[in-house]
């Protein structure tokens, strides 16, 4: 009964969403007041519905009521409670319900922090909102209704895929939606500025922070994403260039872009076209990375054929959302010329050079992701992109990217007068050649051309971000909290360029069997194996293997990598053991069992392999800092008049 | 430099830079894009040697076979109507097992066994790559007969879906 009163609950979320459409829309051009304050007021009301709807789903999850289907697919009454809970995003309709979830709480954070906007641009926003909630809110119960009963009731379930049974994956999917939904508030601000026609740029101000935000979070999500991978897949590898790993990473690069050209228009007025399409790239590629992820698409485009009414609302949704957006910026964007100017080294053109080379290397992810998918469709065989494609390609527009950052960070606005910072340029550069050479040839030894640029690049980037803002201080003058931020933003892209240089070039990877007792070493490091002993757990059993590592005569890691068989469906799944420190992981993983205590085992040596998640990390936290600038705590009124001193003219907001 | 002149040189290092690096991309795509073939795509001589591609089929019944002490495996790949050897040093995955599916990177040598450096680990029992179930139906069309490859290709969807009780 409970759950019916949910799927009735989500029924009245999709009316609310309506509502909120239809009169932030028309109350905003219309300019009729009670119009839009009934926008406002149906947030709340669709949020508490969703959140209503979603609580019974979770509640028959924690009471195993198997006579709902989706539980009775992705549950079971012996899987523990917190993956129960989890459970409920396991699989393509929780998921869709969580991103509507995730959608609601922005939508409510919008309508309360956005009480300073000016009401018609609010009412757009939310407006605009209200579209896309309704698009999701009507797919999820026409297409993929997790409500559904089943009749008879199963008896017990049929399990959450073991893989998923953790605990980074289980925070994993709402911070990574927070990530994708909060593109779309992004969205909805470009959007309403451009309904408005408005031809100041205030928008971007308003649309700064909550673009930030959603960047932070779909930075978080794609690092634990990775760190999952890298540890229950149990192959050591960090990045797989997987096209469910690459639908998320394409938002996320065209979402730097996107910060970057907010800057740009935030304070000079430039770039504002750009601006407004690529976030409406950013957006299109989180719906695209959302539905490419759990429509199955993937892995064949045939599979639409299995279930073709999802298919055609998805590829129907898609057209209509993008499409109408960039009708709407067809109509609007040619009256949205500036008339300020900027030099070849000033701040804009460097952040120029940063939006073209993301936007380059966005183009290589998503043409190497969709590849198959087109050859598929057009019958050209069937073909798979790889590694081999992906790592020299990304490099092509990603090395210049890093390094014009070091360059570019000293650059002021407007002017470009990087003669008189070409001490710190040639200084710090000179400095992180040093330190990279010593690091590379008197700690790793690598032979590769790319470990010295990486390494180079790396310390680069740190110096660089570091040196401008600490001489600002040694002459006591206090730092802005956005410049804190965006230093910190960018060491955590410099930590992050170092692990993927020494994680790539110094790994050691070795499978090799072993008899109880036997040992071997790979960079210095001894792995014995010392056998396995039989393991149970809640809904698993199986072994667990114990391998000491030594270096020296020193045990620095003790190692239990485990083999489970999940009861319910039966899969075996490989746990690598991991032994961290900050500089290097040492792993092992148990591979099959060759008879007379002998066992193929998986060792592993990967240096620095934690700066890849801590510089992902950094740079989000480096973007949330940012968020806490006196620039967003001023009204709008107040803003206006700094824009009017620049020339800009401004249009009487009513 | 006059503004205009600034401006253009601008956009002309865009430009050349922009399709520096979409020349280099499509030569490294090109370059590494890997095509699947089926064992009878394989003694039908589609495939030269040394050239890398992804290799389907279920692992023949009876014929693993290991080198004592070592990780050295070899098996038969067929696809019911041909199969092709293969030899693989590294540690197999946990669902690798005869008479299942299998994917896997390699290439082949002078004798026609097929070296592999990659066996794929990521299917579980519901879901099988679809060019592989495909790949099956046509071989099982063939000879008739042989396990699960048209129940697979309906079960192909995201391995996190599961499928009713």
């Amino acid at each position: 009964m409970l759950v019916e009163i949910g799927h009735f609950a989500m029924i009245l979320a999709l009316a609310l969403s309506a509502t909120q459409a239809f009169f932030g829309l028309t109350g905003a051009a219309l300019k009729r007041e009670r119009w839009m304050s009934v926008a406002t007021s149906a947030v709340t009301g669709q949020f508490l519905f969703l959140a209503l709807g979603t609580a019974t789903l979770v509640h028959a999850f924690v009471v195993n009521d198997f006579s709902v289907k989706y539980v009775a697919n992705h549950s079971n009454s012996a899987l523990p409670l917190f993956y129960r809970v989890a459970a409920l995003w396991g699989a393509h309709e929780g998921s869709l319900l969580l991103w509507i979830c995730v959608l609601g709480v922005w939508s409510i954070a919008v309508a309360w922090r956005g009480a300073k906007l000016p009401a018609d641009y609010l009412a757009r926003v939310l407006g605009v909102l209200g579209v896309v909630s309704f698009g999701f809110l009507l797919f999820l119960l026409t297409t993929s209704n997790p409500f559904e009963r089943l009749l008879p009731a199963a008896i017990d379930g049929a399990d959450l895929n073991p893989q998923l049974q953790d605990f980074a994956m289980a925070i994993h999917p709402p911070i990574l939606y927070a990530g994708y939904v909060g593109m779309s508030v992004s969205f909805a601000f470009a959007c309403a500025a451009m309904l408005e026609g408005r031809r100041d740029h205030l928008w971007a101000r308003w649309q700064r922070p909550w673009t930030v935000m959603a960047w932070a979070f779909l930075s978080c999500g794609i690092a634990l994403g990775s760190w999952w991978a890298y540890y229950v897949l149990g192959w050591g590898g960090w990045w797989a260039w997987d096209p469910v790993e690459n639908a998320s990473f394409m938002p996320w690069l065209a979402g730097t872009a996107l910060i970057h050209s907010l800057i740009v228009t935030d304070k000079r007025g430039l770039f504002k076209s750009w601006t407004l399409l690529l976030s409406v790239a950013v957006f299109s590629l989180s719906l695209l990375g959302t539905f490419l992820v759990r429509s199955g698409v993937l892995n064949s485009v045939h599979s639409f054929a299995a279930d073709p009414a999802r298919g055609i609302f998805i590829l129907s949704f898609l057209v209509l959302m993008i499409g109408g957006a960039l009708a709407l910026y067809a109509w609007r964007a040619p009256s949205l010329g500036s008339d300020v100017g900027f030099e070849m080294v000033s701040r804009e053109s460097f952040i120029l050079f940063n939006n073209i080379l993301l936007a380059v290397a966005t183009a290589v992810v998503f043409g190497g992701t969709l590849a198959p998918m087109i050859a598929d469709t057009l019958g050209l065989g069937t073909l798979s992109v790889g590694p081999p494609y992906f790592n020299p390609s990304f490099l092509i527009p990603t090395i210049p990217l890093v390094a014009l950052l070091s360059v570019g960070i000293h650059a002021r606005w407007r002017r470009g007068q990087l003669s008189l910072s070409k001490q710190r340029i040639l200084g710090t550069l000179a400095v992180a050649v040093v330190v990279a050479l010593g690091v590379v040839y008197g700690i790793y030894g690598s032979t590769r051309l790319m470990t010295p640029i990486g390494a180079v690049l790396g310390i680069w980037i740190i110096l660089s971000s570091l040196v401008d803002p600490l001489l600002q201080l040694r002459r006591r003058i206090a730092l802005p909290v956005g410049v804190i931020g965006m230093t910190v933003a960018h060491i955590g892209v410099g930590i992050f360029v170092l692990g993927i240089t020494f994680v790539e070039s110094s790994t050691i990877e070795r499978d090799i069997a072993l008899a109880r007792g036997q040992s071997h070493t790979i960079g210095g490091y001894e792995f014995r194996f010392l056998g396995v002993e039989n393991m149970e757990g809640p809904n698993f059993d199986g072994v667990r293997g114990h391998v000491i590592v030594t270096q020296g005569n020193k045990v620095v890691a003790d190692l239990f990598p485990d083999k489970r068989r999940y009861f319910v469906q039966g899969t075996v799944t490989t746990k690598a053991a991991i032994g961290a420190q900050w500089n290097r992981d040492l792993l092992a993983a148990l591979g099959e069992d060759l008879g007379s205590n002998s066992w193929s085992l998986r060792l592993q040596y990967r240096p620095m392999i934690r700066f890849v998640w801590l510089g992902a990390a950094i740079m989000a936290l480096g973007g949330v800092l940012t968020l806490f600038d006196r620039r967003y705590r001023t009204a709008p009124v107040a803003a206006t008049a700094s824009v009017q001193t620049t020339g800009e003219p401004v249009q009487a907001s009513s | 430099m006059t503004p205009r002149q600034r401006r253009m040189a601008l956009v002309a290092l865009i430009v050349v830079g922009v399709s520096i690096s979409t020349a280099l991309a499509l030569r490294a795509f090109r370059e590494n894009v890997t095509f699947f073939q089926n064992p009878t795509d394989v003694s039908a001589g589609k495939v030269k040697p040394g050239q890398r591609f992804r290799l389907g089929g279920m692992v023949e019944k009876g014929s693993l076979t290991r080198t004592s002490g070592t990780l050295n495996v070899s098996f038969s790949v067929t696809d019911f109507n041909h199969s092709v050897p293969v030899k693989y040093d590294q540690v197999l995955p946990d669902l690798f097992r005869e008479g299942a599916g299998m994917v896997a990177y390699g290439r082949l040598d002078a004798s026609g066994t097929f070296v592999a450096d990659e066996v794929l680990a990521k299917h579980d029992e519901k879901y099988m790559p679809p060019e592989l179930a495909r790949s099956l139906k046509a071989g099982q069309a063939a000879a008739a007969g042989g396990a699960g490859g048209g129940a697979a290709a309906s079960g192909a969807v995201t391995p996190s879906t599961g499928g009713t009780p």
